[in-house]
């Protein structure tokens, strides 16, 4: 648990020291409320100083976020968020930086962004709120919501097909991709300090429920009742098992995962191993496609993996050429090719 | 042909020297066959012989329309000259042609009596068809009005390349270089800064640079030798201010501006683009200066562009984005957000003929509005304009100025023109140069106060993430005075608003005066703005010369204006607009500045003004 910037132990923080005077707006109820708690519980772990936290955000409810942490922060435009953390994160490379963004600020209108950030491994933490609804305007549906979602703009249900934000990150190549939801502030506890200490971007999706336009959409899934049966939490190296009774696993059949009952597996190592180190993209892939109700949904760390990231090979390239050709002169540069000169005589005559 | 002792042989003629100031020259062909190389190589001899240039690239947005049409022409034309000269001349006076194709475009431009170099080789039935001439212009009668000379640029290329292991196609492709060599000769030029050229270029590739330099000095000779060609002149040293000097674009100095700049700060530099024409140019320039801690981002598009800047400003250091027309549009509400967030931000804008995808590669002023008032609500944003290849270091650098004194973003306006055009640019010593102080707070005694303002600049403070103890956040939304916290307050909005116009306005207290050319009041002022300047300033001038009464001014402050000009409008009866658009400034004039009477003169060709056409409008007014 090291940042890119030590301070002296003891470490001073605690989570109040993370929370802003500001007051917090969202819905009584909303899920966002136990995502910051977790956040400024999670940095108070770090021994990264406070003032090299940066979070920046776009638009949407989600986005809010940056006003209720003692940090720096930036509340942007919508969509754009990684883009002025890009940009940050260039000039500021020691600087840890945070872009909130939610399923619509996120996928749809900063859908471009999005993939080109994560394309480039750019250190940036990405964290996606995803309530699969459009929140702040109240209640229209949103990229990630089911095909058939009756909103106030999709009164006869919606026929715009839903797009898997885990799967854009993975065809985007992210060096570290995960999943949590607001209802397990201890997993998500886990996530985000994964996500803080990974080197190069991070993309963590989390399940949120929003509480007046979309209420309990993830709790089939995510409720307390059910979350055993139908939550595959990933651990490194661990076998894709699941259930309240851990009796149930994972393995191939042909090219497609398929559930299968321990009792009835001919051999445990027909259970699948989590490997999130994989360097291929396939097996990541293959688990976002687990959707329920047909399959558990997976939960965790589904890949984190190491890769030069664009800040670093920036700064590198700056370095290399500095070495190269020595650190730039001005006057050089402007007399550089050819010149010539008109003496004061020329001009008399 | 080197001789012995590695000095280039040319042959030296009998053939008389005419001495002449001035001489325009503009070399056509298609867009493979090198007119822009030709012309830049013919403009660094001039301006290395001492002659003051003026040149104006004009080529299509396709990289190679079909050979042989129309749309497939390129052109370079270069004035130069033994006096100051402003800009690349209204008509060629000669037009070196390397086919049919080009002679149709350009011909009308020629003046009366001019002279006309035809490559004899390419006017085949089949190329005059595709340039859509009826009959051949060389036999019927069209060039009665100007001297031509037909010459077989072609074979006599391919008869001085005869020998050389190069194939046939490729010894073709120097003949830019044979027409190249002729008008060397023809204007006494110099072949060493050109052959010179080639040693380095072709330094790996020795028979390309055999055959390209072989290519040149047969020209040469050819001029010396040949029975058609009489006429040879000489244009003198110009008479040009003391100093270094170097051959400038104005995109390669917006380019130096923006280093110089970093220098000046003490900054990084975060230049985010997205390719655009005819912006490009900067991109690549500033990519090679990586040593002199600048930092290129080649962004997914133009949002991201403008908003990887923004980021570097809210990370303490220079952001600056450039585009053309098509991609401000693109980058309007991250401006805003510059606006509301008081971050130092610089936004290029290399203007090009519009609406919409426009003209690529034409030069048009029709941004100034969108710079001004194309965003959401009262956002107000200062606005520079550069108006020579030259000057846009100097406003490059005021422009950065602005920024991050102010805290606000900052236009500065280019067009197609400036930024291919070249000329003379004498050299500043960048040691004399002030430094741009930039103060970032450190702490503060009881809670930070981010929108806390300087009283003589209403600038708030600049603190940067990393500082402890200042953590603070910013936004889009309306920010409380002085507390910077998100406000939905009637009265702190109005408050806001006000302060930020006002912020705008105070720009004014720290630019000079408006100067005026010629008489101090009057019936009639000429003003202008961007790259009108060279045409103004000419056809004004020479109609002072003539004893008119006109004087002229012009604008590089357009957002807020000089303080004086209130005053200097008022000491004329009319106002003269000359403008590459449909009367932008004119509407800013007339809206800012009651009871004068302003007229605008709009030419939107995606051509320069000709100072003949400036002339005779303000002799219409006169």
């Amino acid at each position: 648990m090291t940042g890119p910037q030590e301070i002296p132990s003891p470490l001073p923080y605690t989570k109040e020291d993370f929370v802003s005077g500001q007051d917090v707006r969202w819905c009584p109820g909303c899920g966002d409320y136990a995502i910051l708690s977790v956040m400024q519980r999670t940095l108070a772990q770090f021994r990264i100083p406070r003032e090299n936290h940066v979070f920046i955000s776009g638009i949407g409810c989600s986005s809010r976020f940056p006003y209720y942490m003692n940090t720096y922060g930036f509340h942007t435009i919508h969509g754009r968020a990684p883009t002025i953390a890009s940009g940050l994160k260039c000039v500021r490379p020691e600087l840890t930086v945070w872009v909130i963004t939610g399923d619509g600020d996120g996928l749809s209108i900063g859908g471009n962004h999005l993939i080109h950030a994560m394309r480039r491994n750019i250190d940036l933490k990405i964290i996606l709120v995803n309530n699969q609804i459009y929140g702040l305007t109240k209640g229209q549906y949103s990229p990630t919501s089911e095909i058939g979602k009756v909103t106030k703009s999709s009164p006869a249900g919606s026929i715009d097909y839903p797009i898997n934000p885990l799967c854009v990150a993975i065809a985007a190549e992210a060096t570290f991709i995960a999943r949590t939801v607001d209802l397990d502030p201890r997993h998500m506890g886990m996530v985000l300090q994964r996500a803080c200490e990974h080197k190069g971007v991070s993309f963590v999706e989390i399940y949120q429920n929003c509480i007046i336009f979309n209420k309990d959409t993830f709790q089939p899934v995510a409720g307390r009742e059910s979350r055993e049966d139908r939550i595959l939490y990933l651990e490194h190296g661990k076998p894709l098992i699941f259930g309240k009774k851990r009796d149930q696993g994972i393995r191939l059949n042909g090219p497609n995962p398929e559930v299968v009952n321990l009792a009835d597996a001919k051999d445990s190592k027909e259970i699948l191993v989590h490997k999130e180190d994989d360097p291929l993209p396939n097996y990541a892939y293959l688990l976002t496609q687990m959707e329920y109700p047909q399959m558990p949904v997976p939960f965790g760390i589904f890949r984190c993996i190491q890769k030069p990231t664009y800040d670093q090979m920036l700064d590198d390239q700056i370095k290399a050429e500095i070495k190269k050709k020595g650190p730039g002169k001005l006057d050089d540069l402007l007399h550089a090719g050819s010149v010539w000169q008109i003496e004061e005589q020329e001009t008399m005559s | 042909m080197k001789t012995e002792n590695g000095e280039w042989k040319v042959g030296t003629t009998k053939k008389q020297l005419k001495e002449i100031d001035a001489v325009t020259i503009r070399f056509a062909g298609d867009s493979g066959d090198g007119m822009q190389l030709t012309g830049d190589q013919f403009t660094d001899t001039s301006a290395l012989m001492g002659n003051d240039i003026a040149t104006f690239p004009d080529f299509p947005a396709e990289i190679r329309a079909p050979a042989g049409t129309l749309p497939g022409v390129s052109s370079f034309q270069i004035q130069f000259s033994e006096h100051e000269i402003f800009t690349a001349g209204d008509s060629p006076n000669v037009l070196v042609t390397m086919n049919p194709a080009a002679l149709k475009v350009n011909l009308a431009d020629l003046v009366k009596g001019g002279t006309v170099v035809v490559n004899t080789d390419s006017f085949t039935e089949e190329n005059l068809k595709k340039a859509g001439w009826k009959s051949n212009p060389l036999q019927d009668g069209t060039l009665k009005d100007y001297a031509v000379l037909e010459i077989p640029i072609s074979t006599l290329n391919a008869n001085a390349l005869k020998g050389s292991p190069i194939k046939p196609t490729d010894a073709d492709r120097c003949k830019n270089f044979f027409a190249l060599g002729l008008m060397f000769w023809m204007y006494d030029r110099k072949l060493e800064f050109t052959v010179k050229w080639i040693e380095e270029k072709f330094a790996k590739k020795p028979e390309l640079l055999q055959a390209n330099a072989t290519a040149l000095k047969a020209g040469y000779n050819y001029g010396d030798i040949s029975e058609t060609i009489q006429a040879r002149y000489v244009i003198r040293k110009a008479r040009l201010a003391p100093g270094t000097y170097r051959k400038i674009t104005g995109n390669e100095a917006i380019a130096l501006g923006i280093v110089t700049a970093a220098h000046l700060t003490g900054k990084q530099v975060l230049y985010g683009s997205y390719p655009i024409t005819p912006a490009s140019s900067i991109l690549h320039e500033l990519a090679l200066r990586k040593n002199f801690g600048i930092k290129t981002f080649q962004a997914e598009d133009e949002i991201a562009a403008c908003g990887s800047a923004l980021g570097a400003a809210f990370g303490g250091h220079i952001g600056i984005t450039a585009t053309s027309g098509p991609g401000l549009c693109l980058k309007s509400e991250m401006i805003n957000l510059a606006v509301m967030a008081e971050l130092p931000l610089v936004i290029i804008d290399v203007q090009r003929g519009g609406p919409s995808t426009g003209l690529p590669t034409k030069t048009e002023q029709g941004d100034l509005l969108q710079a001004m008032f194309g965003r959401n609500s009262d956002s107000p944003v200062p606005v520079i304009a550069a108006s020579t290849p030259s000057n846009c270091y100097d406003f490059m650098i005021e422009a950065i100025r602005i920024a991050v004194t102010y805290m606000t973003p900052v236009f500065f306006l280019s067009d197609g023109y400036l930024a291919s055009a070249a000329e003379p640019w004498s050299l500043p010593d960048v040691s004399k140069l002030p430094k741009i102080q930039i103060q970032h707070p450190q702490s503060s005694d009881g809670p930070f106060l981010p929108y806390v303002r300087n009283e003589q600049t209403l600038a708030r403070p600049w603190a940067v993430p990393g500082t402890p103890g200042l953590e603070h956040r910013l936004g889009g939304l309306e920010k409380a005075d002085r507390t910077g916290g998100v406000s939905y307050d009637p009265a702190n909005h109005h408050k806001m608003v006000t302060l930020r116009r006002e912020k705008v306005n105070r720009v004014a207290d720290g630019i000079p005066p408006l100067e005026i050319l010629g008489p101090k009041k009057g019936k009639l002022l000429v003003l202008g703005w961007g790259s009108t300047y060279g045409p103004i300033h000419a056809a004004v001038t020479e109609l002072q010369k003539q004893g008119k009464q006109v004087s002229a001014c012009h604008l590089h402050y357009m957002n807020p204006f000089p303080k004086n000009l209130s005053e200097i409008l008022k000491s004329f009866n009319t106002i003269l607009i000359p403008e590459n658009n449909m009367g932008q400034l004119l509407l800013l004039i007339r809206g800012a500045f009651e009871g004068i009477h302003a007229v605008g003169f709009h030419l939107v060709t995606g051509q320069p003004f000709k100072i003949r056409e400036i002339k005779e409008k303000i002799e219409e007014l006169l």
